[in-house]
């Protein structure tokens, strides 16, 4: 069985890219896309500090719920929709294969 | 106007830990340092956005928290008696006949130094902007971003935004100023020292404030001068009177002015030759630490510190062409401060038995 999954994400453009993710290496959205070199800037590095890796949920996956610090900052982030996540919390698992989001704008 | 300027060895831009070390490895060699940074005190990042996280990749400290490294850099760079300009941003630089450096501030404050390093991280930190229609137009025409001169507040309706220490901070500060001191939140949860928090529950229990949750403003109103703003609480929208607006959502780091001093720039970072000294294309301007890439780069404090080591080799055959040096260690040489301290292995005993 291969550990990796898709995901499907639209940039600031509107252009898609299908991302072949790694489920064993405990990687988060916000990694994965720099690693394809995305225009994702992950200034905190993954500590839900900052709101560079936030993200639109657009598939109907059910994903592991906002920690108290991912809410916090997404109260102080712009352009939040009921959607939004921060993509350094949304861990690469098998249950989110197929998984479809959408960049937030620049701030 | 030569004697108005700063005078140094190595012009560090940027107080983060790669550029506090610098000071270190410099002192080793005896070259003087003096750091700028756009934020009030030291340590970069470490200072401003992680301070209680711990780090765990600070080779022998199996735990650190961000913002005790920098006390401890700081502890370990002061024989170095290394001079700050703290809470500006170098914003210009331009090159002398005898190839020195002239580096300015956005506050005018000009710099001297033969090597410049560049060690800014992901740039000097700006306010985070909310995206309001006309916000740009509003900008010290009644929307600031940060309270430089209390007194502008005297009697006036003062609307803060934002969930963190500084909206609390600010919200009891001027509570005792303005007219009327009105804090907007998206959510009902701040994110603030408890101390803090209790306050403005105070505040608001004694009605010396207006606190509207969750709620979000979503414009401004006004011809030159800003007027009201309109707020969205719980899906109702309603305009208030307010002559100073103050969105605090934190700081974001930009990497600003110094994407235009004709560096190689490459994904937001410095391009620096990897394969000797972290020198940039223009020679005598370095740049070390997360600000830099190269093949292989990665953005971790322990890289800055290695890279800030070999850069300072550099800018010592750069300033002294002439002058042999050899690699000292510190068990054998001790630090020897500016200050006139030194620190040094003890001797050892040499004691015959009879």
């Amino acid at each position: 069985m291969s550990l990796d999954i898709t995901i499907h994400l639209i940039d600031r453009k509107g252009i898609s890219h299908k991302l072949i993710a790694p489920t064993d290496i405990q990687m988060n959205l916000m990694e994965i896309c720099k690693s394809y070199e995305l225009p994702v800037e992950g200034t905190c590095g993954g500590m839900a500090m900052c709101a560079s890796c936030q993200c639109y949920i657009e598939s109907d996956h059910i994903l592991t719920e906002r920690s108290d610090e991912e809410d916090a900052m997404l109260s102080e982030a712009f352009h939040v929709k009921k959607n939004s996540r921060l993509g350094c919390q949304i861990q690469i698992r098998s249950e989110i294969d197929g998984l479809k989001v959408r960049l937030a704008p620049d701030e | 106007m030569l004697n108005d300027m700063i005078k140094t060895d190595i012009l560090i831009i940027g107080a983060g830990p790669t550029g506090l070390f610098t000071v270190f490895e410099a002192g080793l060699l005896k070259l003087k340092c003096h750091l700028i940074d756009s934020l009030p005190m030291p340590g970069g990042q470490c200072s401003e956005i992680y301070p209680k996280k711990p780090i765990y990749d600070i080779p022998s400290y199996p735990e650190i928290l961000a913002g005790d490294l920098i006390k401890k850099l700081e502890k370990q760079i002061e024989p170095f008696q290394p001079k700050y300009t703290l809470g500006e941003s170098a914003v210009s630089i331009e090159k002398t006949k005898d190839d020195h450096f002239i580096v300015t501030t956005d506050l005018g404050t000009k710099h001297m130094a033969p090597v410049v390093a560049i060690a800014g991280g992901l740039g000097s930190f700006e306010p985070r902007k909310p995206p309001l229609d006309r916000l740009a137009h509003f900008e010290d025409n009644g929307v600031n971003y940060i309270i430089k001169n209390p007194e502008l507040y005297k009697n006036k309706k003062i609307v803060i935004a934002g969930g963190g220490d500084s909206a609390l901070d600010w919200t009891i500060f001027l509570e005792g100023i303005g007219a009327l001191v009105t804090l907007i939140h998206r959510r009902n949860e701040f994110r603030g020292a408890l101390d803090s928090v209790d306050k403005v529950q105070k505040l608001k229990n004694k009605d010396r404030i207006q606190l509207i949750t969750p709620a979000e403003v979503i414009s401004l109103e006004g011809e030159d001068k800003l007027s009201s703003i309109v707020i969205d609480h719980n899906g109702n929208q309603f305009s208030i009177d307010c002559d100073y607006f103050i969105p605090l959502f934190g700081l974001t780091p930009k990497l600003g002015p110094i994407a235009n001093w004709g560096l190689e720039i490459e994904k937001n970072a410095i391009k620096v030759d990897n394969t000797l000294d972290y020198q940039t294309n223009i020679p005598g301007i370095y740049a070390i630490g997360d600000v830099n890439t190269y093949p292989g780069k990665l953005k971790l404090i322990l890289c800055g510190f290695h890279e800030a080591t070999l850069m300072c080799q550099s800018a010592f055959k750069r300033i002294y062409p002439d002058k042999r040096n050899v690699l000292k260690y510190t068990t054998v040489s001790g630090v020897n401060g500016f200050d006139g301290s030194k620190k040094e292995a003890a001797k050892s005993t040499i004691k015959s038995i009879d």
